[in-house]
């Protein structure tokens, strides 16, 4: 990385990387999961963490060596969102110990009271009739469990992440559904691009795997149900996919003006040369018959970059393994890349760590600037019995490329649809 | 850099629909709706009656949402209305959206039915597995995800640029107000609908409230007169608020008429402990290049000592200014906190009622703002 230009192609800051830090079903930390993800090893398992017993879908990708008291989904994403930080800062060496010079924008999990909170505090108002939320609320009035006021509001995990690295002024806690990640960098890019900040910490990230949020998936019929093997499940663009297999983890960036960037020496991982976004107002869990919000989101992403879609590498999917969205997603790509799109290899991460929605943007973005870093592409496994109805080359083991820029895309339950464009070299 | 002006606002609470019914209830001193029993022992302002047919045309729409989020749609429509874009189907299907909130409704009776047979059940776990399996409507996690009203909106509305959700009580509602502000002034974007929604008629969030003892469980009294023993916190309300913001140019363009004009936003998150606040409200102000404004909109909660020490340093930064807490006119509305008194600063200044209005967002565990809006 030698070019020190400082503005982009629409002469606004560009915006370096300078730090990266994952945690997932297959490790913590860059190493562990690059090994994992270039050897093609499944992080998903049967589920340990709760009973599974009457649930059709009894696996997932848990994150089960880090651990919190109570283990509750905010808990375990803010353990999860530190991990990923310290990671990133560590190798971005920017700033001073718990004074992290530029604003946080962390992607967070809704949070909301869980199961073993409820049953504890029905407990504890002593009813032994109906349980109604009258006696809950008697329950939270005797002070006994004041301490959970903070674990089950939205702001506190960007609170302790903020406190814990020193960020400076308001941190943002955010949610575009499966876009999450991918947003939380892109605010990131816009704060620095507007001169608000030389820096942000942009961080995606989720621990809740727990029995309603799967119940929930369940019921929508989103999951995969083929639970035997389980690492065999998540299967993208397969013709007998049948659904995602929910996942956990976090993703972390350091991003910074280029120019600061090389004005204190830091090392150039790469750029975040583009983002795209797009709605859609057709239906709350499917999308636009016509791909035209996913098309849009990927040329808005190009567009914003300043580049062509020939110069596009490789394109690191969203690839959920389910039904609709790798259907549409190749019809997507298909109408942006044209006949090119038969040879331009694109890959789906989920095969492996399964869908870890709102950190996947961010984690997928963290295995892109790896997968340029690296000059590999990681698989996507399980591709046994490929969909002839989906003409992509997808790449079903590791494969060595020269791969400058990649094109991340993230499309999410209601409608948001947010694309990356990531690159070793200003465009 | 661009003015960022506000051409259109949707507003339900308490207090009624609109924007004059919420100027009239900016001096009638206290809330026009106040319900001691529903939720009691817990006190709430409950939402004014609303023809939800006005804005989400289809009952199906309806249903596949809970208050909070028809509340949110329906505000969202008023604004659209208001700005003269609710027929622009192409400028809508540009428009970006932010909206600030938390999280939609349990389905408290199938909880409590859980909550009762889990205590005699012999394998609690299976029994949780089986009872949500079978007792939870599955398009109600729909109605409860915080992104969704985003969604919805885009939906019912058509307003489909794009779409972002913030989350994280009262600082979310600033944040979403500075962000959208300063990616307008900076040329990122053109026009925005920003705003949030709460509904307050639901006990889990009482219950979440009430941990930590925010919640007031008395009658109304006004939020700045709510000192001695038991009388601080908060009494919810349900509510929605959204604005329209534009650049200058895109306005004017259009043919649009500006209401007022939205200054960059300040925020900050101190450390909370005696004199934070008021040090921090300070900068803020400082920070925004307020002065003395014609008036004060408090977003102050009434919880103990943050509540007190607003009152003090609003006393200093704005003496003899009228002060009037959210808290009087629509409850405490969360997230929505911001947008309201931004909204209701708007209608102010367009009204002639005031050339230059301060809002202040004292959240009630954390986090400050002071937002600015003078005449455009």
């Amino acid at each position: 990385m030698t070019n020190t230009s400082s503005r982009d192609a629409k002469n606004r800051p560009l915006v370096a990387v300078t730090g990266l830090g994952i945690v997932t079903s297959l490790g913590q930390g860059q190493a562990d999961n690059w090994a994992a993800l270039t050897a093609g090893r499944s992080g998903i398992h049967a589920i340990r963490r709760f009973s599974t017993e009457g649930l059709r879908t009894r696996i997932a990708g848990t994150v089960d060596f880090l651990d919190t008291d109570p283990l509750v989904a905010p808990l375990l994403s803010q353990r999860f969102a530190e991990a990923a930080a310290e990671e990133a800062i560590a190798q971005a060496g920017i700033g001073g110990l718990g004074r992290f010079p530029g604003a946080l924008f962390i992607a967070v999990p809704p949070v909301e009271m869980e199961w073993p909170q409820r049953r504890a505090m029905a407990e504890a108002s002593g009813q032994n009739g109906a349980v109604t939320y009258t006696d809950l609320q008697r329950a939270a009035a005797s002070r006994r469990f004041d301490a959970w006021h903070d674990l089950f509001i939205f702001g506190t995990v960007a609170d302790h992440i903020a406190d814990r690295f020193g960020t400076q002024g308001s941190p943002i806690s955010l949610s575009t559904a499966c876009s999450s990640g991918a947003t939380a960098i892109q605010l990131g890019v816009e704060a620095i691009r507007r001169g608000e900040v030389e820096a942000a910490l942009c961080i995606g990230t989720d621990g809740s795997v727990n029995p309603e949020s799967l119940i929930r998936f369940s019921l929508l019929s989103a999951l995969s149900t083929q639970n035997d093997p389980p690492e065999a499940a998540s299967k993208p663009f397969s013709k007998n996919r049948d659904g995602f297999v929910m996942g956990e983890g976090a993703g972390a960036l350091v991003l910074e003006n280029a120019e600061t960037a090389h004005a204190r020496g830091a090392k150039i991982l790469g750029y975040v040369l583009g983002c795209g976004e797009k709605g859609d107002g057709f239906h709350r869990t499917r999308s636009s018959p016509d791909g035209a919000p996913g098309i849009a989101a990927i040329h808005a992403a190009l567009d914003d970059a300043g580049v062509t879609p020939d110069a596009i590498d490789t394109i690191n999917a969203h690839g959920t393994s389910t039904p609709e969205n790798d259907k549409m997603e190749a019809m997507g790509c298909a109408a942006v890349f044209g006949e090119r799109i038969g040879r331009l290899p694109i890959s789906s991460n989920k095969s492996m760590i399964g869908h870890t929605l709102t950190a996947a943007g961010a984690i997928e973005a963290v295995v892109s600037l790896l997968t340029i870093a690296h000059g590999r592409i990681p698989p996507t496994i399980n591709y046994a019995v490929p969909d002839p109805a989906i003409p992509l080359d997808v790449v079903a083991a590791a494969r060595d490329a020269r791969v400058s820029r990649v094109l991340s895309n993230s499309f999410g339950f209601g409608g948001q649809n947010t694309c990356l464009v990531l690159g070793d070299e200003p465009a | 850099m661009s003015s960022v002006v506000v051409t259109g606002l949707g507003l339900v609470s308490c207090a009624g629909e609109g924007l004059d019914a919420h100027l009239d209830a900016l001096t009638a001193g206290a809330p026009a709706r106040t319900d001691t029993e529903r939720f009691a022992p817990y006190t709430v302002h409950p939402v004014a009656p609303l023809a939800l047919d006005g804005q989400i045309p289809k009952k199906s729409d309806q249903r596949q949402m809970e208050p909070w989020q028809r509340l949110g749609v329906y505000a969202a429509g008023l604004a659209l209305d208001s700005a003269g874009l609710k027929q622009d189907a192409a400028l809508k299907a540009a428009m970006h959206l932010v909206v600030a909130c938390g999280g939609g409704e349990r389905d408290t009776e199938v909880d409590g039915a859980i909550l009762t047979g889990l205590r005699d059940a012999a394998d609690p776990g299976a029994y949780l597995n089986e009872r949500l399996l079978n007792d939870l409507r599955p398009t109600l996690f729909l109605a409860q995800l915080s992104n969704l009203l985003a969604g919805n909106i885009a939906i019912v509305h058509g307003v489909t640029g794009a779409s972002r959700t913030f989350m994280g009580e009262e600082a979310a509602g600033t944040d979403a107000l500075r962000i959208a502000q300063a990616r307008i002034a900076s040329g990122q974007v053109d026009c925005m609908l920003v705003g949030g929604s709460y509904s307050a008629e639901r006990p889990d969030v009482m219950v979440v409230h009430e941990m930590g003892g925010y919640l007031r469980a008395k009658p109304f009294r006004p939020v700045f007169s709510r000192n001695g023993a038991d009388e601080a916190g908060f009494i919810l309300g349900s509510g929605a608020a959204f604005l329209v913001l534009e650049s200058a140019e895109h306005a004017k363009a259009r043919g649009a008429t500006a209401l007022a004009r939205l200054m960059p936003v300040q925020s900050d998150r101190s450390r909370r402990e005696p004199g934070a606040t008021a040090a921090g409200l300070e900068a803020l102000w400082r920070a925004a290049g307020l002065g003395v404004p014609d008036r004060v909109i408090s977003g102050a909660t009434g919880v103990a000592g943050i509540t007190a020490e607003e009152g003090a340093a609003l006393a200093r930064l704005a003496p003899g200014v009228p002060v009037t807490a959210l808290g009087d006119v629509t409850g405490h509305t969360l997230e929505v906190t911001a947008p309201f008194g931004a909204a209701l600063a708007a209608g102010l200044v367009a009204r002639a009622q005031a050339r230059e209005v301060a809002i202040t967002t004292i959240g009630h565990r954390r986090g400050e703002g002071v937002i600015r809006v003078c005449a455009a």
